[in-house]
């Protein structure tokens, strides 16, 4: 096990590369979700505010 | 193409694919990172250091991939005022930036141990970390403008400019001399590389193209409602100002 960490003395870089380069995907992942529901919450209360008239021709836009 | 200008259209679209490409990278990344770090054999050279090839050589063929979707993207709103092109190349630029960063990173961590440094001034890593620039200031110039319609078009104009330094990142390693090694795996006579670390690579390859196209469809999603948002507030301020302007 330690043998397999230790990466032939490269650890660190081996390590780093994938531990950084996995939480930096994630991160964005997660970021880009949360950013497509909160905006589409957002539009949703905006419209409730407008008259039915008015959300037919927004719908089309 | 213009069938694909509708939001809604887009929308349901997208909502059909999200499934398939987000199954394909969690297999494809998770299969990748298996067979990369456990089961591909140490380098005869590099010894275990070539493990980092399998984020380094995805990330950087993402990062220039990306960088074409979004120059072509933005052409194509500057021409024909496609409705969902300028916000497909939007959306992309954070994605591209975040592989181009990985990609200058792990390239940091491996030329640390095999070349002896850091980093070296020289073309290919230079003209890469040029294209992180131009990624941040794309971004940027969105913020830049209240009025979204010309946020779109000076940032379409800046992504088609620096499009001129994809080729000179393909073609540094033969115009240039460097410490960077020449292409591998796209070359006249095939890949290069020895297939117990060409299939992990090309796992992580597909799986890298599949998370982009994820992580696009939730940020193309939000900047569909976003702008939806704006256009209904703009329709309820008229309005407004039109109901004081009749007292």
């Amino acid at each position: 096990m330690s043998e397999f960490l230790s990466m032939g003395g490269y650890g660190l870089y081996v390590w780093t590369s994938w531990g950084v380069g996995i939480a930096l995907m994630i991160a964005l992942l997660i970021q880009s979700v949360s950013a497509a529901r909160s905006a589409a919450r957002e539009a949703e209360a905006t419209e409730q505010l407008s008259p039915r008239r008015r959300r037919r021709k927004a719908e089309v836009e | 193409m213009h069938r694909f200008a509708n939001p809604t259209r887009f929308l349901r679209l997208a909502a059909a694919v999200l499934p398939f490409s987000a199954a394909v990278a969690a297999l494809c990344l998770g299969a990748g990172l298996v067979w990369g770090l456990f089961f591909a054999p140490p380098d005869y050279q590099q010894g275990d250091t070539v493990r980092i090839m399998f984020i380094h050589v995805p990330s950087a063929m993402m990062a220039m991939g990306v960088y074409a979707g979004m120059a072509i993207s933005s052409a194509i709103a500057l021409i024909w005022r496609h409705a969902i092109a300028d916000l497909i190349a939007k959306a992309s630029a954070p994605i591209g930036a975040t592989f181009t960063f990985i990609c200058l990173l792990t390239g940091s961590l491996w030329g640390k141990p095999m070349w002896g440094t850091w980093w070296v001034w020289d073309a290919r890593l230079t003209s890469m970390l040029i294209m992180l620039f131009i990624y941040l200031g794309y971004m940027a110039l969105w913020q830049a403008f209240d009025d979204q319609t010309k946020a779109a078009r000076a940032a379409a104009i800046l992504a088609l400019v620096g499009a001129i330094n994809l080729p000179v990142i393909k073609f540094s390693v033969e115009w240039w001399n460097t410490l960077h090694q020449p292409a591998s795996l796209i070359t006249m006579e095939g890949p290069k590389i020895h297939e117990s670390l060409l299939w992990p690579l090309l796992l992580m390859i597909v799986g890298f193209g599949a998370y982009y196209l994820t992580v696009l469809i939730f940020r193309v999603r939000a900047e569909i409602h976003q702008r939806r948002t704006r256009m209904l507030r703009m329709a309820q301020a008229d309005r407004h100002n039109a109901m004081q302007a009749a007292d």
